[in-house]
């Protein structure tokens, strides 16, 4: 087969606040075949992003390509002037974005938009442009595609969109179409449907794909074959099926681990004669103007019931929407609940954290999913820690300073830690240190509101493990919300499906492999596994898209 | 126009009748905290007990602050708006000539700093970091960090004493054609002009820099838009309602900068008719002065407000 | 990537900052009229009042460095006294109208509910005001004795930083950290002072310097109009005000506390865009 593709000895270089000129893409080598799909897996800093819009000859403010060359169909896209970039662009070579909600313009419709490529570059006269969007539109699998393109951006969903942003790139015809993470954002269910019109769309046409992701399962689906990136390097790359089954580099072998965590002990069955440590009883909660009933108007949790024992953990799952973090923040009384009632270790609990027992607070804690905005940016990590010390426990002095170097201790962190800023910190150890935060207070209870959601996989791996450990070390409880289920089935004894504001399911360990009810069954089936072949023999009934499909 | 639209507009107009409402009291119990006493102070030599007594009660100054202000709330709505103390005249003889001459210069000021303005800004964003940029740059943030009678004085040193071209002060009453009128008007609207530009330019311009760095404006240059196209049909669409709000805030601006031309340069408008009654503490003519220029200010810039409410496609 | 007046930076490293000369002249600028305000009396070469030249607006010359003004007096004696005003009004004017513009807009956005509804209901009236008619207005009630200038113009600023405090209160209490510290049962205050008032401090002090600016210009359009610092006091406002005659002579006594007065507040705004910055290198 022929080369459309060839990237020879790619250096990038970008220019840091302070001047100085760090190489961001270290000299990497990729060829891809006419027709072919091939992946770029790597996690965040990988450099991925960059080689694909490199590949378009574009380069983020501050970086610029300082060696090599980007033969696309014989042009070096390194070289060529921006006149003639331009004109490559759209028409040669075109790219779906990772956030297609901001890569449209709100003030344009759908349609004008999708066309625009062909305006710009004078391809085919409007009329026979908006034809072909249409056909597009049909081909991908959206929703009254004969009208949809009359709409703004805002009045249609993100599954919707990310497909209609494919549509904008296949309009040109191009030869290359480079993906980039463009179903990150989405949930599992809708995920399915947008990886299957991309799948289908590409194959038909012969057309030559990038797929950058940081996701292995998914890409397995899609991908011919992948390349391992990490600092700007390749790692190592090959056939999807070789890499999953067989990875050579230790890099590769350290990411396929991260996706199946270990097996670990799990308490046994329950022991009925422990009084529970949380119950909750009918909570209500949600948004909006109180309406007669002495309920919201938008409920976001609707009657739902559960209870967490001591030393054991409950998952709570569903896609985004279902109620699962209004849930966590009713329990922590963050938002109060309009209905029902709170019982922590036998004590009914206020609805309002504010009129609780500082007992009460102390012993619950609540750790959140973004570490960025969970820690103060002005305040040392010692101030961060000494806090809770000082308000819950009247530590001070020494006895403040000796127990910091505990908390950093088991949280797995170097002590010198404790007088950087949270700044200067990566993305797991901040999480790191919002977790030793709320050990500081010695909770018997930690709700854990998708704190591994915004990590890279092999950095949530660690965490995971992280939390296995405190747990057999200090007899915690933890309440897990989350939407990627392969990490509640990591460490949760027990699982709860949420599906718009209402539980669905109750599962332990046994049932987790075969869920009882419909939506549970699309949604853990809805999870890509890393068999290559997974997507195409996926029957979903139709009957369950139907009634729960998002997309 | 749907009834998202509606509900906000009327919304809004209710906030500037509200706001209407605060500034002019806020006016009027400024003006009435006066020290000493109004009625002693305006019979001056015949100042007795009796006839302050008596103009006292004519006045009306003894009752409730509230009172005062209702009756002259309705006066000012009639049209009636009370007599000025330092020359007896009905005030609304007075305000009304020079309030035609405000707006002919505030206007014609406006007609010509806007299209410049709003072009100098967009180009120099456009452009962001060239050459061209940095000129306009440091030129508009030296016109804005200095007060206005400099700019002002600068103009009349270099056109008016160095280069003769222009009179430095505007004679109303000896226009006798076309170019005089020019000359005459030639100097408050430039130095007016340049105080106003520069607000406008860097306002226009950071708005036009942030809509340039978005995500859709990064999509369009990846589809190969050229950047005429980005810049027209993607950005600017997108920036209106920062410009709109732009423009209505260097009206601000164009309000203090007629306060000093006015007085600089002896032009017959309302603003060196309110200078004038601030030295001589007139105080019905302070009052109506400045809530005509505050009421004037609040409608432009409700109207800017609703411009903005309108154009935003996700209420549509 | 740094936009706004173009800067020559010499990338020196001092304690890990990064000095850039034009931030360095413009500090130098403003510390000079500090001291010239500070020490007048001792500084200037003749009294203020004395009338020293039998001419009025006199040349420039060795004996009167800056010649003199439309009574005969030394420009700059008089120019050296007026930073005096200027800086000491404009300085106290600003103080008060930071720190309460911040304290108030912290309190509204921890507090909120109706006590924030109102004050900013109230502030925002206030702000839309055009500044120069507001200071009009009060100095025609209250008078142009200096602490009546000082707290007019406090006054007529107060709302403009208000609202930028409040806006980037409310953008902090929104952030996690501060709902794990209300979670934790801390009082108001300490979550204002203590968690809060650290993350806006840089902007604030920004904000101070911009709002100084304002109040400096502000100042000497009053003073222009005569209706500021009244005689015998002057500021640099009050002496283009008694100086304008001179102007069709192109004297020195007119232009002089202009570009004094353009010094001051260009040196600030620059010193603004070019706050040393600390050296951040990411050690990836």
């Amino acid at each position: 087969m022929s080369k459309l593709v060839e990237i020879k000895n790619l250096h990038v270089e970008a220019t840091t606040d302070s001047g100085r000129r760090i190489e961001i893409i270290k000299g990497v080598d990729i060829e891809i075949a006419k027709g072919e799909i091939v992946a770029l897996i790597g996690e965040s800093g990988s450099g991925k992003t960059t080689i694909a819009l490199a590949l378009m000859g574009y380069t983020r403010p501050g970086c610029r390509i300082s060696e090599g060359a980007l033969l696309i169909d014989g042009k070096d896209m390194a070289t060529l002037s921006e006149r003639e970039r331009t004109k490559v662009r759209g028409t040669e070579v075109a790219y779906v974005p990772q956030s297609a909600a901001a890569a449209f313009n709100p003030s344009q419709t759908i349609m004008d938009q999708v066309i625009e490529v062909t305006r710009i570059h004078g391809l085919m006269t409007p009329d026979k442009a908006r034809q072909r969007a249409i056909e597009l539109f049909k081909a991908l699998s959206l929703p009254s595609p004969e009208t949809i393109g009359e709409r703004y951006p805002h009045q249609v969903s993100g599954g919707q969109l990310q497909r209609l942003a494919a549509a904008m790139a296949l309009i040109g015809g191009p030869k290359l179409v480079i993906f980039d993470e463009p179903t990150t954002a989405l949930d599992v269910t809708t995920q399915i449907d947008v990886l299957k019109a991309f799948k289908s769309v590409m194959k038909a046409g012969g057309i030559t794909g990038v797929y950058v992701s940081h996701d292995l399962a998914v890409v397995a689906q899609i991908a011919d074959r992948i390349v391992v990136l990490k600092g700007g390097e390749v790692q190592e790359e090959g056939m999807t099926q070789a890499i999953l089954s067989t990875p050579a580099h230790p890099y590769t072998q350290e990411l396929l681990s991260a996706f199946e965590p270990q097996e670990t002990q799990f308490a046994g069955k329950r022991t009925d004669k422990a009084q529970p440590l949380l119950v909750i009883e009918n909570v209500t909660a949600g948004y909006g103007r109180v309406q007669e009933d002495g309920l919201p108007l938008v409920k976001a949790v609707r009657s739902v019931s559960l209870s967490v024992e001591k030393g054991r953990n409950l998952g709570i799952i569903g896609e985004s929407g279902c109620g699962k973090s209004t849930l966590a923040r009713c329990i922590a009384g963050i938002l109060p609940a309009s209905a029902g009632n709170i019982i922590f270790n036998g004590k009914e609990l206020d609805h309002d954290a504010r009129r609780r027992f500082r007992e009460a607070l102390r012993e619950m804690q609540i750790v959140f999913q973004y570490a960025d905005t969970a820690l103060n940016p002005a305040k040392p990590i010692e101030d961060i820690l000494g806090r809770p010390l000082t308000f819950y426990h009247g530590l001070n002095g020494s006895a403040r300073s000796a127990r910091i170097d505990e908390l950093l201790d088991m949280v797995r962190l170097p002590k010198a830690l404790r007088y950087r800023h949270p700044s200067e910190l990566s993305g797991g150890q901040k999480q790191r240190i919002n977790f030793a935060r709320a050990l500081a207070a010695n909770p018997k209870l930690i709700i854990c509101d998708e704190i591994t959601s915004a990590l890279d996989t092999v950095v949530a791996a660690a965490i995971i493990e992280l939390l296995k450990d405190l747990q057999r070390e200090l007899d915690l409880s933890y309440i897990f919300i989350s939407h990627d289920l392969s990490v509640v089935e990591a460490i949760c004894d027990e699982v709860m499906v949420m599906y718009r504001g209402e539980k669905v399911e109750h599962l332990t360990r046994e049932d987790m492999k075969s869920p009882a009810h419909p939506y549970s069954k699309l949604l853990f089936s809805s999870v890509p596994k890393l068999d290559p072949t997974w997507l195409d023999t996926l029957v979903l009934e139709p009957e369950l898209m139907r009634q729960y499909g998002g997309a | 126009m749907n009834s998202e639209i509606a509900r906000m507009v009327a919304k809004r107009l209710v906030i500037a009748v509200i706001t209407l409402l605060i500034v002019s009291f806020a006016v009027f119990f400024a003006t009435a905290m006066l020290p000493g006493d109004t009625a002693s102070i305006l019979l001056g030599q015949s100042a007795t007990p009796e006839a302050v007594a008596g103009l006292r009660q004519a006045m009306h100054l003894d009752d409730p602050a509230m009172l005062r202000f209702l009756r002259w709330g309705l006066g000012f709505l009639t049209g009636d708006l009370g007599k000025s103390y330092a020359n007896d005249m009905p005030i609304s003889v007075l305000v009304s000539g020079r309030f035609v001459n405000t707006m002919e210069l505030a206007g014609i000021t406006a007609l010509i700093s806007i299209p410049f303005a709003l072009t100098l800004g967009i180009t120099s964003a456009v452009m962001q970091g060239s050459l061209y940029d940095r000129v306009v740059t440091i030129v508009t943030i030296g016109v804005i960090s200095v007060p206005e009678f400099m700019v002002a004085s600068t103009a009349v040193l270099v056109f008016a004493v160095y280069l003769k071209w222009l009179p430095a002060i505007s004679l109303v009453n000896e226009v006798h054609s076309l170019y005089d009128l020019l000359r005459m008007y030639a100097m408050p609207v430039m130095t007016l002009t340049f105080v106003v530009s520069a607000q406008i330019i860097r306002m226009t311009r950071a708005a036009v820099i942030e809509t340039l760095s978005t995500p859709y404006v990064e999509m369009a240059r990846l589809k190969g838009a050229s950047r005429s196209r980005i810049v027209l049909r993607h950005a600017l669409p997108n920036a209106l309602g920062p410009i709109v709000n732009a423009l209505a805030l260097s009206l601000s601006y164009l309000i203090g900068g007629v306060i000093i031309i006015e007085t600089i340069f002896n032009y017959p408008g309302i603003a060196k008719l309110m200078v004038d009654a601030v030295a001589t503490r007139d105080l019905p003519l302070i009052q109506t002065c400045a809530v005509i220029f505050c009421a004037g200010y609040l409608i432009l810039i409700t109207i800017a407000d609703i411009i903005a409410i309108i154009s935003n496609p996700r209420l549509r | 990537m740094m936009q706004g007046a173009p800067s020559i930076s010499a990338a020196t490293g001092f304690f890990g900052y990064r000095f850039n000369l034009v931030g360095v002249l413009a500090f130098l600028v403003i510390l000079f009229w500090t001291v010239v305000a500070l020490f007048a009396p001792h500084i200037a070469p003749y009294p203020v009042g004395k009338i020293v030249d039998m001419d009025y607006f006199g040349p420039m010359s060795s004996k009167l460095w800056l010649g003199s003004d439309y009574l005969g007096r030394d420009v700059l004696s008089r120019i050296i006294y007026g930073a005096r005003y200027t800086l000491g009004i404009a300085l106290a004017g600003v103080l008060i109208a930071s720190s309460c513009g911040v304290i108030f807009g912290m309190a509204a956005a921890v507090i909120g509910g109706w006590f924030d509804a109102a004050l900013s209901r109230f502030m925002d009236a206030m702000i839309s005001i055009p500044s120069k008619l507001f200071g009009l207005v009060i100095v025609a009630a209250v008078g142009s004795s200096l602490p009546a200038l000082i707290l007019t113009l406090a006054f007529i600023y107060t709302p403009g930083s208000y609202r930028f405090a409040r806006a980037l209160a409310v953008n902090v209490n929104t952030m996690d950290f501060i709902t794990v510290a209300r979670v934790r049962g801390e009082n108001t205050l300490y979550l204002a002072v203590s968690e809060i008032l650290p993350n806006i401090i840089r902007p604030v002090l920004a904000d101070f310097g911009i709002r100084f600016v304002f109040i400096v210009l502000l100042l000497s359009g009053l003073s222009f109009l005569g209706l500021g610092v009244q005689p015998p006091l002057a500021d640099w406002g009050a002496l283009v005000h008694e100086n304008i005659q001179g102007l069709s002579f192109g004297a020195a006594a007119v232009i002089a506390p202009s570009l004094a007065i353009a010094s001051l507040t260009i040196s600030v705004n620059l010193l603004i865009d070019n706050l040393p910055r600390k050296i951040r290198d990411r050690s990836a």
